[in-house]
């Protein structure tokens, strides 16, 4: 099988790695021909944040609601969960009862904690 | 060895992947532009309108045109803004959303390029699409694309669990992570059909993730003028809208590869499997679009509170418990593949 072999596998990344820099490329490039052929007046007010025609009023880096740490929080658990049965998931015919019954003892433990945040009001937007 | 000298040593191959980089690439620019002009002709056409028809034939010049006239708009960078951080997010977010299509499979054999982890490698690079809009809400120091970014930046991670679920529901199916073998392997069934609940969880979490309506709250007119893209205007903001059309046609892709049978023909007989199977891949991508633009023509938008409601009550639950369901039947009845 191709994919086991070691070289080819690596070789295969060149192409995404030289994909990826092309796309930011023209992305610049996308930018750069546009300052060069637009005209700059810039101007007081049409440099100000835009806020609905008023002066700007107050500090725009302002406080904000924690439920958005918390939910950013929530995510990186259950990502790295994620994360956590990708490989399990590829391989878990050949692993037998095993990995079977482990990984159903972890995905238990985790849905514990799902339900004491959901008890908890973690999940609660008002 | 430098790698200077490693580069001019392999020039010929790194040209010959360059040219096929643009190969891809042109491609994906029209498909854009032509994804744009589908989604305004078909939410036209349910409001019984023309849509756009006067630049060039039935319109088609439309896209192209508004995009060439953004080219000689003034950039605008606000005077609070961090002015590098500013440019970069655009260029970010468009970068991300192009970069991922490097490994999609249209055809057997027709990828840039074949890598055996192709399905965690697009799950890596549409999750950083995210920093795009937090970069750009944060430095425009402004209230609206703050707000909006947040916001965005919530959804999107929290819909990005349940894909995760749905893959890997999908990944135990499959036994690789090679997306030409997730292909193949639906020769029998197409995944949609024994795991429809996980493809309805993944077409309107695919719609959230792309802040597409009713998703759109991000950018939801009436409260947040434009969401992050506030402040953007010419070629930063072209780029975004870009972005934003290149992800949602990588969805419709993904949709088709993990539950479609990506460019195998429904049945595999005489005149269905003479057709090449691109114009299958295409076929599919389209129906999936076009799913993608009814959806935002029909349904009013959510609620934000409702939204996370959605993602972390319903979609959460049903798709842990989906995996556990899959893994146990595809345990006991001895169906998993890898079997040794």
């Amino acid at each position: 099988m191709d994919a086991l072999n070691m070289d080819n596998a690596l070789g295969e990344y060149l192409p995404v790695l030289i994909f990826l820099i092309l796309s930011f490329v023209i992305g610049c490039l996308f930018v750069f021909v546009n300052f060069i052929a637009a005209r700059h007046n810039p101007d007081p007010a049409k440099n100000s944040p835009y806020e609905c025609g008023f002066d700007e009023f107050g500090d725009s880096r302002m406080k904000f609601d924690v439920r958005f740490y918390l939910v950013t929080l929530l995510f990186i658990i259950f990502d790295l969960e994620v994360v956590f049965l990708f490989p399990w998931a590829i391989t878990f015919g050949s692993l037998g009862l095993f990995g079977y019954l482990s990984m159903m003892a972890f995905l238990g433990v985790l849905t514990i904690g799902f339900i004491y945040e959901w008890k908890k009001g973690a999940l609660e937007w008002q | 060895m430098s790698v200077v000298t490693l580069i001019f040593d392999n020039i010929f191959i790194i040209l010959t992947i360059l040219m096929w980089s643009i190969v891809v690439f042109i491609p994906i620019l029209i498909g854009v532009i032509l994804a744009v002009y589908g989604d305004r002709k078909i939410w036209a056409a349910v409001q019984k309108r023309k849509g756009p028809n006067v630049v060039g034939p039935f319109g088609l010049f439309q896209v192209p045109a508004d995009g060439l006239k953004y080219i000689f708009k003034e950039i605008i960078i606000p005077d609070g803004s961090d002015k590098v951080l500013f440019i970069f997010a655009p260029i970010l977010t468009f970068g991300l959303a192009i970069g991922a299509w490097s490994v999609i499979p249209i055809q057997m054999g027709a990828a840039l390029s074949n890598i055996n982890v192709g399905i965690l490698y697009i799950f890596a690079i549409s999750s950083l699409g995210v920093y795009g809009i937090l970069i750009a809400g944060w430095s425009s120091n402004s209230k609206y694309p703050f707000f909006g970014a947040l916001r965005s930046a919530a959804q999107m991670v929290s819909y990005e669990v349940s894909i995760g679920f749905v893959i890997v529901t999908v990944l135990m199916c499959v036994g690789s992570l090679n997306l030409t073998d997730i292909v193949l392997a639906q020769k029998d069934i197409w995944f949609f059909i024994p795991l429809f609940p996980m493809f309805i969880v993944f077409f309107i979490s695919a719609l959230a993730e792309t802040n597409r309506p009713p998703f759109d709250l991000p950018e939801a007119e009436s409260e947040l003028v434009a969401g992050y893209q506030t402040e953007y205007s010419a070629m930063p903001f072209v780029l975004f809208f870009f972005g934003e059309y290149a992800n949602i046609l990588l969805m419709c892709a993904m949709t088709t590869i993990l539950f479609l049978g990506g460019w195998l023909p429904p049945f595999d007989i005489a005149p269905f499997n003479m057709i090449p199977g691109f114009v299958w891949f295409l076929l599919k991508l389209l129906f999936v679009f076009y799913m993608f633009a009814m959806v935002k023509a029909f349904v009013p938008r959510y609620r934000y509170d409702q939204l996370m409601r959605l993602g972390w009550k319903v979609f959460l639950p049903v798709s842990l418990i989906s995996v556990v369901l899959t893994s146990s039947v595809l345990f006991f009845f001895n169906l998993a593949p890898n079997l040794i």
